[in-house]
Formats: structure tokens, C-alpha cells, sequence
């Protein structure tokens, strides 16, 4: 579904990735790991097309499509859903007429008909239940005023909305109490099926007892330094990224 | 100063001497001593120039460089209005064509022991004490040129008295017309607002053109809101490419009033809008908002006052602004507290989004506090739009254009939302919507 190829990327003209591998098939959930400034909201960034950034190398193959020729909302009508690390708040705006547009501007990049305002109306107080959002958070301009909690639990309904077939969430753990959490892994549950992928972004491992990841890879210095099973988060809560920098700083000294 | 200047003043004088001849007894009426004062004010001022600090950034050059036909009678049917798609309502509706009543075309919806709705000649007519006891009372001082030559030239627009304790139940929605079809229309309406002690009305003036000759309005609106009253009052402006506009509304607030306001400029080849507030009660609350929205090589000034003179009172004020193409934006906010002035909270906010690198907008806070004891801020921005909130859109499927567009819409609305009468707050926001995606 997608594929990774040696993908280098800066900003301001400071190199951040520094030729990122991944391979993620459908079904699978991926959780990528690191420390702090590793790297990781700006692959969760560059794949959602953060014009800021700017590509130096290697590619992105997303469903046969070379990813970083489409433009950030032609990757959302693709199936890319960026959970965001911050939510902006957009004054004027209500979630639901925001999400409206976009339904109806996904369906039209797909050729498809825009939803009326009755079946739309019905779809969104369904995703609404599954991550228990409150209809009058919908009628109010959006993310403005929300909590954290709020906003994050935001995301995923929107997500649910969208229904994307790789959902990329950046640190959507950041800024969350246990229930919060714990609604939000449901949510995000919810929507896993053998079609659809997930990419976890995480600093630490707890939201990986909710959301159990196929894969976990560990980012640092903006490489991949590390990948296997679930059980790998474990080892990193237990014993934090040291031992992993430890590792790399010594293969660096070899070579 | 160039030869034309001196043809459109000395044209306007010697029209005035022209139409004074031909009086019989009227001149020496205290009205009229008012009108023939304001012409020696005007001869005295001439035409500003950006010399004048007042219009530093904005230059009438080009609007009294043409003659203009003052003289038209009512030119307009109503077929000839079903092209502007005006709102319907159920509201007092009257029409000025040319700056002239027009009772064919108008309605009315409230009974008059409500309130009194009368062209000011009609109302003059009737009455004349009445009519003069307000007329140039609260602009005598302004020491400006073309609130004088309004003034000196005041001859028709609307007098609305709401007596005390009256809620006037339907919106007054004033339609001034220039039908610039055939020649160019100058046009001078007076308007006098006078509300009653505990009265409250919404009154909306709507400005529109005909045509693609030059059209020039000089309107001068004088309110009066009595003690504990309510007045809304909107101004909405959406004329030709060729039509130039020059207005003042002055405003006089007594004890525990309030007063809002909502400036809305959508179209026009060149305008100036003054807006001044003197609150001389306590315990008032004066609001003002503007919104303005030029495109091609217009040009919008706002000026406003609030000048506090009492104590405990409050002014709030937030004007919006987006600028495409080579247009410019202006403006000017004053807010002054005198020495009694004191617990004055006076607020005020300009923020302004750029969309073109040859549009500019000036903006001049001004503050002269007089008094210790009070709360004051001021803030002005000027920018591009939010590149953060653009790409959350995108990154939703939601097209750049449409992502744009959607966010000027809600950037606008929080000026358009505060316009409680509804057919106009509608009308606005299908204009708005028109004129974003027109790009």
C-alpha cells in the first residue's frame, strides 16, 4: 500500500530525514517510535504534504501513485488521513460545514455525486457515537475553544468521516488523560479492517496497550535504527531510547 | 491645486447663489441660515487634499476632476430595480433615487404613532421646528469640506423620529439609488435620526447603482440616540466600478444607551466612510464594526470616533478588511477620553488580510486619553492568511481554492453575523460568497 524508498527531506536547509525506509501493507498497523527531535512529525508531515518541507531524495509510492507529485489535498482524496499532532483552530467555521466540504470534495476528485444533506447528516451522527462526540461540539467553529482532549478526539472523528485507507496519527496521545486515551484507541479501533492501514507516531508506549501495533521501528537521527515486533515497545518503556542511541553512536564510530 | 478643483467648488457655489435667487422668503428661515453657514465653511475649506491630514491616504482628486448632474428627478421604475435583486423583508422600505424620496417605490410597514418616517422635505413641511431642532446640530463642528457642502446643499433624504419608550418592531431599510445610466450623478441625501428616550429601532442604509456612468454621493447622516434607547443602525455599500462615495454618520449618545453599528463596503470605485460616535452619557455601550472587500484598483477609508466625555461607559470597535488586486485600504480609528471620562473601557481592532503583493492597507490607531482611570487597547494586523489553517483544510481533500475561500467567508463573518436585520445579514453573506469565488 505504501512504500518508502530512501526518502530524504529538510527544512530552512537543515536535512531532518535522512533516507527513511518502510514498507505498510494493508491490515497492518506500524508504530513509529523515537526520541524527541528524531524526525517523526516530519515523515508524518511530508507524507500529509506539508509544503514547508522540502523533499531531497528518494520517493513514496502510495496505491501505484508517486505520492509526493500530488498535492496535500489530492493525497487526502487518495486516502491519506493526517491525525494532527496540534488541531488548528478555525474561527467561523464549523466542524460540520468543514466537513461537509470536505466529503462532498473528496467524492468530486472521485467522481462521484456530493452526499445530500440527509444521508450526510445521518453518516456524521454515527461517526459522532463512535468516538462519543458531543453533537453541540459540531455546530461550534472548529477546534476553537476545544479542550485538548476535545480536539483530538476531533481528529478521529473526522477520520472516522473520511474513512482514509492509511491513517497517519502524529502524537495524537500527546495532552491525553487515560479516558481520553482510551476513546480515542476505540475510535481508532474501530475503523481497523484488512483494507485499511495505521501509522502510530509516538513518543512513548502507552497508547500501544490500546492501539497494538503489527511493527514498531524506531526513528533517531532521522533514520529507521531499528524495527520489530509489538514487543520492541515494551523494551523501549522499560528501557528507554539510550540503549538504541548507544547502538547507533557505536555503528557510527565502526564505520 | 488644478483647474478642475476650482471648477467643481465654484460650479457648486454658483449653483447655490443660483437656487437662493429664486427663494421667496424661505432664505431668511433659520434652516436656511444653517445651509448658507455651511457654504461659507466649504468655499472657506475647498475640496481636501492629502496635505490634509485627514486625507493623507486618500486623494478626491480623480472624484471632483468630473461634473455631476445634482439636478435629476426620480428616473427610476420599479422593473428597473429587479436587476439589483434587492431583499425583500417585511421592513419600512424607502427608496432615494438620485438622493430623491421616491414614495412610488417605498413602503412602509409600522404604524406611525411607532415612529415617524418622512423624506426631510415632507417632513420639513410639517414641521419645520421639529426638523431644524436637529438638522446640523450634532456636524456643525466637524470642519469638513464635504459634510458642509452636504449641509449648504441639504435638501431631501429621511427623518425618522421614534418617539420614547417605542420598539419599532420592523427594520427601516433606507435604498439610495444613483442611476448613472445616461450622465453623472451626484447626489447630497441628509438624513436625521432622532430616537426617543427607551426607544429602539434597526435602520440599514443601503447604497446602489445603476448604470456605468460616474455616480458621486455625499450623504451625511445625523442620529440622536436618547437615554436607555437602542439603535442599530448599517451601512451597506455595494455600487458600480464607477462610483464614488463620501459619507459621515454622526452620532450623539446619551445615559445608558447603546448603539451599534456595521460598515459594510463591497463594492465601489471610491470610498470614504466617517464614522463618529460621541458618547455623552454614562454607562452607554457604542459598537462599531466594518467590513470592506476591494478588489481591481478601488479604494476604501474608514475613519471612526468614539469620543468618550462622560464616565463608565464603553466602545468597542472591530473593522475588518480583504484587499485583492491593486486595491487599498484605509483606516483610521480615534479614540478619544476626555478628563471626566473616567472607568472608560474603549476597545478597538483592525485586522486586514493582503491578498495581492500591489494592494496595501494603511492603518492608524489613534488614542488621546485624558483621564487615569481606564481600560484601553488598541490592535491592528495585517497579513496573508493562515498558512496553518490552509494546509489543516487540505489535508482534509478540501481544495486550495476552496480551503481559501472558506476561511475569507468566516473571516468576514464575524462582521456580517452582527447584522440583526436578517435579509440584509443574507444578502451580504450570497454577495460575499459571489465575490469569492469570482477568484
Amino acid at each position: 500500500m505504501l512504500s518508502i524508498n530512501g526518502l530524504r527531506a529538510s527544512i530552512e536547509g537543515k536535512e531532518i530525514l535522512k533516507g527513511i525506509n518502510l514498507e505498510v501493507k494493508p491490515g497492518e498497523v506500524h508504530a513509529i517510535m523515537g526520541p524527541n527531535g528524531s524526525g517523526k512529525s516530519t515523515l508524518a508531515s511530508v507524507l500529509a504534504g506539508r509544503e514547508e518541507y522540502e523533499v531531497t531524495g528518494g520517493n513514496v509510492i502510495f496505491q501505484g501513485k508517486e505520492l509526493l507529485e500530488l498535492a496535500a489535498e489530492e493525497r487526502a482524496a487518495e486516502g491519506i488521513f493526517l491525525a494532527f499532532q496540534y488541531p488548528v483552530e478555525i474561527p467561523g467555521v464549523t466542524t460540520i460545514n468543514f466537513l461537509k466540504t470536505a466529503v462532498n470534495e473528496i467524492r468530486k476528485y472521485n467522481g462521484e455525486e456530493p452526499l445530500d444533506a440527509a444521508r450526510f447528516l445521518k453518516m456524521v451522527r454515527e461517526k459522532a457515537k463512535l468516538v462519543r462526540m458531543n453533537d453541540s461540539l459540531l455546530k461550534r467553529a472548529l477546534n476553537e475553544g476545544f479542550s485538548g482532549g476535545e480536539k483530538k478526539r476531533n481528529e478521529i472523528f473526522q477520520m472516522a468521516v473520511l474513512e482514509p485507507k492509511l491513517a497517519i496519527l502524529d502524537e495524537t496521545d500527546s495532552g491525553l488523560d487515560i479516558d481520553a486515551l482510551r476513546i480515542v484507541a476505540e475510535g481508532v479501533n474501530s475503523l481497523r479492517s484488512p483494507e485499511r492501514a495505521t501509522i502510530v507516531v509516538t513518543h512513548y508506549q502507552r497508547l500501544l496497550d490500546y492501539i497494538v501495533p503489527d511493527f514498531v521501528h524506531v526513528l533517531y537521527k532521522g533514520r529507521i535504527v531499528k524495527s520489530g515486533p509489538k514487543e520492541l515497545a515494551f523494551e523501549l518503556e522499560e528501557k528507554g531510547y539510550d540503549w538504541i542511541k548507544a547502538e547507533v553512536e557505536a555503528e557510527e564510530v565502526n564505520q | 491645486m488644478s483647474t478642475e478643483t476650482i471648477d467643481l467648488k465654484t460650479k457648486l457655489i454658483t449653483d447655490f447663489h443660483a437656487r437662493e435667487s429664486v427663494m421667496n422668503g424661505e432664505a431668511r428661515s433659520a434652516f436656511y441660515q444653517k445651509k448658507r453657514a455651511a457654504l461659507a465653511q466649504f468655499d472657506e475649506l475647498g475640496f481636501p487634499t492629502p496635505k490634509n491630514e485627514e486625507w493623507k491616504y486618500s486623494n478626491v482628486r480623480d472624484l471632483i476632476s468630473a461634473s455631476y448632474n445634482f439636478n435629476t428627478s426620480d428616473t427610476l421604475s420599479a422593473e428597473d430595480l429587479i436587476d439589483l435583486k434587492m431583499p425583500e423583508q417585511a421592513a419600512n422600505i424607502l427608496y432615494f433615487v438620485n438622493g430623491h424620496y421616491n414614495a412610488e417605490l417605498s413602503k412602509m410597514a409600522s404604524s406611525s404613532d411607532q415612529i415617524i418616517i418622512d423624506s426631510l422635505q415632507n417632513a420639513y413641511k410639517k414641521n419645520p421646528e421639529l426638523v431644524n431642532s436637529y438638522f446640523d446640530e450634532l456636524v456643525k463642528d466637524d470642519n469638513d469640506a464635504f459634510t458642509s457642502l452636504n449641509t449648504a446643499f441639504a435638501h431631501d433624504g429621511v427623518f425618522i423620529h421614534v418617539p420614547d419608550n417605542q420598539t419599532v418592531e420592523h427594520p427601516v431599510i433606507l435604498r439610495f439609488v444613483s442611476d448613472a445610466r445616461k450622465e453623472n450623478i451626484g447626489s447630497q441625501p441628509r438624513n436625521i435620526i432622532a430616537v426617543g428616550k427607551n426607544a429602539h429601532v434597526k435602520i440599514a442604509e443601503a447604497f446602489r447603482t445603476i448604470g456605468e456612468e460616474r455616480s458621486f454621493t455625499n450623504v451625511v447622516t445625523e442620529i440622536n440616540v436618547g437615554e436607555e434607547a437602542g439603535v442599530e443602525y448599517y451601512k451597506v455599500q455595494n455600487e458600480s466600478e464607477n462610483a464614488y462615495h463620501i459619507g459621515t454618520t454622526q452620532v450623539r449618545m446619551l445615559d445608558r444607551s447603546h448603539f451599534y453599528a456595521a460598515t459594510v463596503t463591497l463594492n465601489g470605485k471610491f470610498t470614504r466612510n466617517n464614522l463618529n460616535i460621541v458618547i455623552d452619557g454614562e454607562r452607554c455601550e457604542a459598537h462599531m464594526y466594518g467590513l470592506y472587500f476591494p478588489d481591481g484598483t478601488q479604494h476604501v477609508d474608514n475613519h471612526t470616533v468614539a469620543d468618550h466625555r462622560k464616565p463608565n461607559s464603553e466602545s468597542n470597535e472591530l473593522y475588518k478588511g480583504i484587499l485583492r488586486d491593486k486595491s487599498k485600504g484605509v483606516f483610521n480609528g480615534k479614540i478619544f477620553v476626555r478628563p471626566d471620562a473616567q472607568k472608560t473601557n474603549a476597545f478597538q481592532s483592525c485586522k486586514n488580510i493582503v491578498l495581492s503583493p500591489e494592494a496595501t492597507m494603511n492603518t492608524k490607531p489613534q488614542l488621546e486619553i485624558y483621564a487615569d482611570d481606564v481600560k484601553c487597547s488598541h490592535g491592528t494586523t495585517t497579513g496573508q492568511i493562515d498558512e496553518e489553517a490552509l494546509f489543516y483544510m487540505r489535508s482534509r481533500g478540501i481544495s486550495k481554492p476552496e480551503a481559501m475561500s472558506l476561511l475569507m467567508f468566516a473571516f468576514c463573518a464575524d462582521v456580517v453575523s452582527q447584522i440583526k436585520i436578517d435579509s440584509i445579514r443574507e444578502y451580504l453573506e450570497n454577495v460575499i460568497a459571489e465575490k469569492l469565488s469570482e477568484k
